[in-house]
């Protein structure tokens, strides 16, 4: 490793990839440090992935990236009635279950590809700050410390992030919005392979929800996230997931235990500083309502990178230059998704069974032009005009 | 105190993105707590997916 780069990025992630390949093809000298010993494990991921989404990157989709390809979506209202949503147009694939050992690390390989360098099992255990400008990160690599310098850190270090704390920006997540996750990877278990499954409802996912991902044929992703503020002993993410296992899936194998927090919160208030630019998970950028948050990774990943190439080219890496970063992510197609979704979910969640039950269940069988959590909303709105005064706040996203 | 149960713990980190102390790091595989942060308030024993957190008795 050596002792100065353009740009250090923390994280090995899909965030942390996207800004190492985007700046390394712009002739940047870019360095990944990941502090686990492999790239893309373990997994913290349902891992589904809407199709549009994922080609805004790549020419070419590697078949070996794809668990599933996912045609449908099926929600189970408390009640247990279900409805599918369905595109408008048949045979439409809508999205994909990834296979994100494979995923992450074609990413980290591409980035290396273009001239990034990567280190694992390396971790940045301080932030060098100089002045209050972020000039490197104290890294610890074969249990030796070093000082490497950059002319901008992008920290992409996930939900877990430390390295903005390190440089004096509160991150904390609050309690009632982090989704707190556990999962099985199931195999031998009867499931529509083409088929996303979402149960919802106090007495099964209490402010969050139940998923059934498909990985193939008769294996998923079975999992669960309810809120922080939810959890307690005999509560736990873990037990709500094996009580449903064992109701449902009582023959399964169970050939992974994946466990995880997911943010439902607003993004950082700033996600900029002098000399840092903050992506992803790291910034608190997975949607509220799904909390997906591969795409909103990718995205600010590249676009950090792109910033940062810009500013280093004009020697300006202050806040004030890179707040472009911020106000373009903002302004986004994502950035408008995440402020419109934090709205509609702080109403979704303090709503009872008795009226999700009622709202699920005006919907019959949905053929959506556009398959989006947002036309799904906008028909459930349509359907429901009484949830329209409690939805009079938010009005504006939807005109 | 919190005290981490290692033969529980997943160290997935969701203990750390709600700690307001920043007392908690996830250390590649394995969850390190800074005693002299930690303030006690038990967010990340309630957060913890598995029930690996527990506040140790002796203050």
């Amino acid at each position: 490793m050596k002792s100065e780069y353009d740009i250090l990025i923390i994280g090995g992630g899909p965030g942390g990839a996207l800004a190492a390949k985007t700046a390394a093809e712009a002739g940047l000298s870019a360095c990944i440090v990941e502090k686990r010993p492999a790239i893309g494990v373990p997994v913290r991921c349902a891992e589904g992935i809407g199709e549009d989404l994922i080609g805004e990157f790549f020419d070419e989709v590697d078949p070996k990236w794809i668990s599933a390809k996912i045609e449908r979506a099926k929600l189970i209202a408390p009640d247990g009635s279900s409805f599918y949503l369905d595109p408008a147009m048949a045979g439409n694939e809508v999205g994909y279950v990834l296979d994100r050992k494979f995923f992450d690390r074609d990413l980290i390989w591409q980035a290396v590809d273009a001239g990034a360098e990567c280190y694992v099992r390396t971790r940045a255990v301080d932030a060098i700050v100089e002045d209050g400008v972020v000039k490197g990160a104290i890294i610890e690599y074969a249990g030796k410390q070093q000082e490497v310098r950059a002319k901008i850190v992008i920290a992409a270090d996930g939900v877990e992030s430390k390295f903005s704390r390190y440089c004096g920006i509160d991150t904390t997540v609050p309690l009632r919005e982090l989704e707190t996750c556990a999962q099985y990877l199931m195999t031998d278990i009867d499931i529509e392979p083409g088929v996303t499954v979402f149960y919802v409802g106090r007495d099964v996912a209490p402010e969050g929800y139940i998923w059934i991902f498909p990985k193939g044929e008769r294996s998923a992703n079975v999992g669960i996230g309810i809120s922080g503020t939810q959890s307690k002993d005999g509560k736990r993410a873990k037990d709500y997931l094996d009580k449903y296992v064992q109701e449902n899936f009582p023959e399964g194998k169970t050939i992974e235990l994946i466990i995880g927090g997911v943010s439902v919160c607003q993004p950082l208030e700033c996600t900029v500083g002098d000399g840092l630019i903050i992506v992803g998970d790291a910034a608190r950028l997975s949607d509220p309502i799904t909390g997906g948050g591969i795409y909103n990774a990718m995205y600010t990943g590249k676009l950090a990178a792109e910033v940062a190439v810009e500013c280093i080219g004009k020697e300006d890496c202050s806040k004030k230059a890179l707040m472009i970063y911020d106000e373009t992510w903002r302004g986004s197609r994502m950035g408008k998704a995440l402020d419109r979704n934090y709205q509609i979910k702080e109403i979704f969640v303090k709503l009872e069974d008795k009226q999700l039950n009622a709202i699920l269940n005006s919907v019959n069988n949905l053929a959506m032009k556009e398959f989006s959590t947002l036309s799904l909303i906008k028909e459930l709105i349509k359907l429901n005009p009484k949830i329209l005064k409690d939805l009079a706040g938010v009005k504006k996203y939807f005109d | 105190m919190i005290v981490i149960r290692r033969e529980i713990c997943g160290y997935c980190g969701a203990c750390v993105s709600v700690c307001p102390e920043a007392a908690l790091e996830l250390v590649d595989a394995y969850l390190e707590v800074d005693a002299e942060k930690c303030k006690n308030c038990r967010i990340c024993v309630r957060v913890c997916p598995l029930g690996a957190l527990e506040v140790s008795d002796e203050e």
